[in-house]
């Protein structure tokens, strides 16, 4: 008997490998092991239209395949050991699933903030459907909403949240939110745009402690201020789960590293060939930019990665003569994300963040405009806000 | 024949469908998105590749 693709993680990357399994000729048995009880779904409506109406799954789920009906749906378990040497993992059930090849899709959970006073009810982040759920219930008109972290997530429930007529604060520790991610000029204009909109901002500040006794009621920073909260919303960043792949001397520091077929590295730089790692957790190097290897948060990589594992895990397990060739492929894929936060909808391709030069290279910083983003005289970026035929133009200049 | 249908209140006029299936997306003058209803089923690869990259989710093959 042939043991099934074993892909943990049900999220997007998840289904993306699954369904290209089948796009790429895999006809054997695949297993899918997720955490959350939910078939995959969609998050980043999470932060923005979803969490301004109802938030249910049927709003986000991605639509099923008739390729992927016969997928072995293993839901609402963790997996929580890995055995590379036995070609198995154990999950949360104690149930062992034994696999020809594996997909690391657990993707990244929340971070959290670390304070004293920090055992009170009221806090949140978002990053699981569930998380909306509980969020959207406490995003009433009216109330005070803390959000710490000021980045695309937190900056996106702000305008969410200002439209349901809450009292918004952001605590961001830069200048301007989203200042990594766009640069000084752009960070600054969304800045302004939000503070028009009715954001209160707490800039290169940090969160010393919370106020409260049974749920929160207020957050201390760290010049002593104290603002009001009803509602903590933490959109600090992320952490990789990788807890699971211990013991197998696995490269997973920062993320898990793999090479451009998505296998995963051991920590002495030897392949593990039937071990691949996709999605938020899967750093690797993209010859677009450099070779320096890092995970890549936006939105299209994990389908991105998906598809090159299911690629090269149909040729191996097909036994394909064009394994060695299909091996060989440059993977490059074009980051890309959008945003949208009121009225602006910001579409980017590239790694802006590496930039150490931004210029506005087309129409007006108060209005739509687009900047290009250099490091060391090259092109790694492009971000507009409207003018999308302009931004679409450069997605050529990364191929 | 594959029919396809894009929900055009969630549709943000992104046009990453554009590079996925360039003979039934398109971008027009205004930067709004337009496209062809109906595809011939050697497009089917291509539009699930384009409902594979809108962010939105707005694309549906509904027949």
């Amino acid at each position: 008997m042939t043991h099934p693709v074993v892909i943990v993680g049900a999220s997007m990357g998840g289904l993306r490998t699954a369904e290209s399994l089948r796009r790429f000729g895999y006809l054997g048995p695949i297993t899918l092991i997720g955490e959350e009880i939910h078939k995959p779904y969609n998050r980043p409506p999470l932060s923005k239209e979803v969490l301004a109406k109802e938030v249910t799954h049927e709003a986000v789920a991605f639509e099923e395949r008739s390729s992927t009906q016969d997928v072995n749906w293993v839901l609402g378990t963790r997996a929580v050991v890995l055995d590379v040497e036995n070609n198995a993992v154990t999950d949360s059930e104690g149930q062992i699933h034994p696999y020809s090849a594996l997909v690391i899709a657990t993707g990244l959970r929340s971070r959290r903030i670390i304070v004293p006073n920090g055992d009170l009810a009221n806090r949140f982040a978002l990053r699981t459907l569930d998380d909306a759920i509980a969020l959207r219930e406490q995003l009433i008109e009216g109330k005070n909403v803390v959000i710490v972290g000021g980045g695309f997530i937190g900056c996106e429930v702000a305008a969410t949240a200002i439209k349901l007529g809450c009292n918004v604060t952001v605590v961001h520790n830069a200048a301007h939110p989203m200042l990594r991610q766009l640069g000084p000029d752009l960070a600054k204009q969304m800045q302004l745009r939000h503070e028009a909109m009715g954001v209160r901002f707490f800039l290169k500040r940090s969160v010393d402690d919370l106020r409260g006794s049974s749920h929160v009621e207020g957050v201390l920073l760290d010049d002593e201020t104290t603002v009001d909260a009803d509602v903590l919303i933490e959109a600090v960043g992320s952490h990789p789960n990788v807890e699971w792949l211990s013991n197998n001397n696995i490269e997973c520091e920062d993320g898990v590293l793999v090479d451009s077929a998505m296998r995963v590295t051991r920590e002495d730089g030897s392949i593990i060939e039937n071990v691949f790692a996709i999605g938020d957790l899967a750093r690797f190097v993209n010859p677009i930019f450099d070779f320096e290897p890092r995970k890549v948060e936006h939105w299209n990589i994990p389908t991105e990665t998906a598809k090159r594992a299911a690629q090269v895990i149909a040729a191996m397990l097909n036994q394909s003569d064009s394994y060695p060739a299909v091996l060989d492929e440059v993977f490059k894929p074009i980051p890309s994300f959008w945003s949208d936060q009121y009225d602006n909808h910001l579409l980017a391709y590239g790694l802006c963040s590496l930039a150490d030069k931004v210029t506005l290279v087309a129409g007006d910083i108060s209005g739509d405009c687009v900047f290009e983003y250099h490091r060391g005289g090259h092109l790694v970026g492009v971000c507009g806000i409207g003018l999308r035929s302009v931004v679409q133009s450069y997605r050529a200049k990364f191929i | 024949m594959i029919k396809i249908e894009v929900d055009m209140t969630k549709c943000q006029h992104y046009g990453q469908c554009v590079f996925e299936a360039p003979d039934i997306f398109r971008l027009n003058a205004d930067d709004k998105l337009e496209y062809t209803a109906e595809a011939d089923d050697s497009e089917r690869a291509n539009i699930e590749a384009a409902i594979d990259v809108c962010p939105m989710q707005a694309i549906r093959i509904v027949q």
